[in-house]
C-alpha cells in the first residue's frame, strides 16, 4: 500500500528522511575516559577517528583510579583507557565493563626526563649523582608509572638515597608539571608526554629499559553503558587499526 | 575483617594539618588586621581594586592559585629567585610554601570579617577616645579592638577551618611528602584513588564532622541580635 502525499509535501518528508537517515548512520557519539599519559596521542586518535568514520568522541582525562570511582558510581562513561591492565580487570569482574572487550592498545614507555638540555644522560647515571634537588614521580600506590618508577630505584639499588628526594605528583600529569616547572630537576614521566612526532621536545632523557621494571600495560574496556553504541565499537575498533597504531607509536608507546 | 581505623600516616596528616591550619591563621590574623583596618577607613581610590584582589581566592579555583604559586615559586619566577637570595631556598614541596600558598588562599576569609567589624565599630567611639586624648595606638588597642572583638573571632576561625579544608592549592604545590606537605584533604584523595574506602571515610567523615562543629560554633559566639536594627 502506498501513501500519496500532497505534491507540496513531498520535499519536506524528503529532507526529514535524509535527516534521520544521516543521525542513524552519522551521529553517534562516545564517552570516553583517558588515563592521563595517553592525553595528547588520544587527542589526535580521536580527531582521526571523527574524520574517518563521523562518529564523535567526547574525551575526559585524569587518573585511572578516580575514574575508576566515577564508574562505579554511574559515571556515563562508555569506554574506559586505563593507564594499567587491573582496573579494567576490576571492573569486568564487578560486571561494569564487558570483559570481552578488555584488550592492550598500548604498553607505556618510561623516561627520566629533566626540562634542561644535557641534564640527563643516555644511562640514567645522572640518578647516582644526587646534586639535585628534587625527583618527581607518580604516587607509586595509585599510578603504574609510579609504580614502575620505584622499581627501578629498587633495581638500581637507589631507594635509599633517592627516598628523601622524591616529591609525589597525584598523577602523571602533574609529575610532568613539577619537572616542567623546573622545581623538581628531575622527573619520571611517561614517554608520551615529552615526545612528540618521534622526537623529543624539549630537555634531555633517559629511556628506561624496559628490563628494569614490569610491563606497563594499559588496557581499554567498553563499560556497561556502551551496549548498542555504534559510535564505542567503531573506537575499539579503530584504536586496533593501522592509523591509530601509528599515532600511538609515535608518542614511544609499544605493543 | 578488622575494624581499619586511623594508621599512623593519617595521624601524621592530621597533625600537619592542625600545624599548618594553626600557623596560616596567626600569620593572617596579624596581615589581615593592618590590611583591613586600611580598607574600612582609607578614602584612597585604591580601596576598590585592593578589596577585589583579597577577594579573588573566593572566586578562583584552587588550582589557578596553586599553578601560578607554583611558576612564581619556582626557579624561574620571581619569587623563587628572591627566597633563593635570602637564603630560604625554594618554596614548593616544602611547609613553608604550603603556608605562603594557604595565606593567599585564606585571605579573604580573615580580611573580610575583620573589615567588617571595623566598619561597624565606626569612627564615633575614636574620635570620642581622641578628644579624652587618648594616642592613636592606644585609641586603636583600648577601644578599636575590644570593639571588634567579634570580628576577630570570626576571622580566626573561618581562616582556621578553610584552611584545614585546602585541597587543590597544596596539590599543586605540596608534592605530597609525608609529614610535610601531605595533608588530610590529600590523604583523603589518596585513598579514594587506591579504592580503600574504608580509610578514606574515616577521615572523610571526620572532616564533615569538623566542619559542622566549627560552623555550630561560629553560630553559637555571633552575639545575638547584633544584625537586627
Amino acid at each position: 500500500m502506498s501513501v500519496q502525499l500532497p505534491s507540496s509535501m513531498r520535499p519536506l518528508a524528503l529532507a526529514a528522511a535524509l535527516l534521520a537517515g544521516a543521525a542513524g548512520v552519522h551521529a553517534a557519539e562516545v564517552s570516553v575516559a583517558v588515563a592521563a599519559n595517553f592525553t595528547a596521542p588520544m587527542q589526535k586518535i580521536a580527531a582521526a577517528f571523527e574524520h574517518d568514520t563521523g562518529h564523535k568522541a567526547q574525551l575526559a582525562f585524569g587518573a585511572t583510579g578516580k575514574f575508576y570511582a566515577q564508574i562505579a558510581n554511574g559515571a556515563p562513561f562508555q569506554i574506559l583507557l586505563a593507564a594499567d591492565d587491573a582496573t579494567p580487570s576490576k571492573l569486568a569482574r564487578e560486571g561494569l565493563g564487558d570483559g570481552a572487550t578488555q584488550f592492550t592498545y598500548a604498553i607505556g614507555q618510561l623516561a627520566l626526563w629533566s626540562r634542561q638540555a644535557g641534564y640527563v644522560d643516555d644511562q640514567g647515571e645522572v640518578l647516582k649523582k644526587i646534586d639535585w634537588r628534587h625527583i618527581a614521580i607518580a604516587n607509586p600506590r595509585l599510578a603504574p608509572y609510579g609504580a614502575a618508577a620505584m622499581q627501578v630505584l629498587e633495581q638500581l639499588k637507589l631507594v635509599q638515597q633517592v627516598q628523601p628526594r622524591v616529591v609525589q605528583g597525584e598523577n602523571i600529569a602533574q609529575t610532568w608539571q613539577f619537572a616542567a616547572s623546573g622545581n623538581a630537576e628531575l622527573g619520571f614521566v611517561a614517554l608520551s608526554q615529552i615526545m612528540e612526532d618521534g622526537k623529543l621536545r624539549e630537555g634531555s632523557a633517559w629511556l628506561v629499559p624496559a628490563s628494569l621494571h614490569s610491563p606497563i600495560r594499559q588496557d581499554a574496556i567498553a563499560l556497561k553503558g556502551a551496549q548498542g553504541n555504534t559510535a564505542a565499537d567503531a573506537l575499539l575498533q579503530y584504536l586496533r587499526g593501522d592509523k591509530a597504531r601509528a599515532i600511538i607509536r609515535s608518542y614511544g608507546y609499544g605493543f | 575483617m578488622s575494624l581499619p581505623v586511623l594508621a599512623p600516616d593519617d595521624w601524621a596528616a592530621i597533625g600537619l594539618t592542625l600545624r599548618l591550619a594553626s600557623i596560616t591563621t596567626l600569620a593572617l590574623l596579624l596581615l589581615g588586621t593592618p590590611l583591613a583596618w586600611w580598607l574600612a577607613h582609607t578614602p584612597s581610590r585604591w580601596r576598590g581594586p585592593v578589596g577585589a584582589v583579597v577577594a579573588l581566592p573566593l572566586v578562583l579555583p584552587p588550582t589557578v592559585i596553586g599553578f601560578y604559586l607554583l611558576l612564581l615559586l619556582g626557579p624561574r619566577g620571581w619569587g623563587g629567585q628572591l627566597t633563593e637570595a635570602l637564603g630560604l631556598g625554594r618554596l614548593p614541596f616544602t611547609f613553608g610554601g604550603l603556608v605562603v600558598g594557604s595565606i593567599v588562599y585564606s585571605l579573604p576569609f580573615a580580611v573580610q570579617p575583620l573589615q567588617r567589624a571595623f566598619e561597624a565599630v565606626g569612627r564615633r567611639p575614636l574620635e570620642v577616645a581622641a578628644c579624652l586624648g587618648a594616642a592613636p595606638l592606644d585609641r586603636f588597642v583600648s577601644v578599636a579592638l575590644p570593639l571588634a572583638l567579634p570580628g576577630f573571632v570570626t576571622a580566626a576561625v573561618l581562616s582556621f577551618a578553610h584552611t584545614v579544608g585546602e585541597f587543590g592549592v597544596i596539590l599543586m604545590l605540596g608534592g605530597n611528602i609525608p609529614g610535610a606537605t601531605r595533608v588530610v584533604s590529600v590523604q583523603i584523595y589518596d585513598h579514594v584513588e587506591a579504592m580503600e574506602y574504608a580509610r578514606a571515610h574515616w577521615l572523610a567523615g571526620g572532616m564533615v564532622l569538623f566542619s559542622f562543629a566549627v560552623l555550630v560554633l561560629l553560630q553559637w559566639l555571633q552575639p545575638r541580635g547584633a544584625h537586627t536594627p
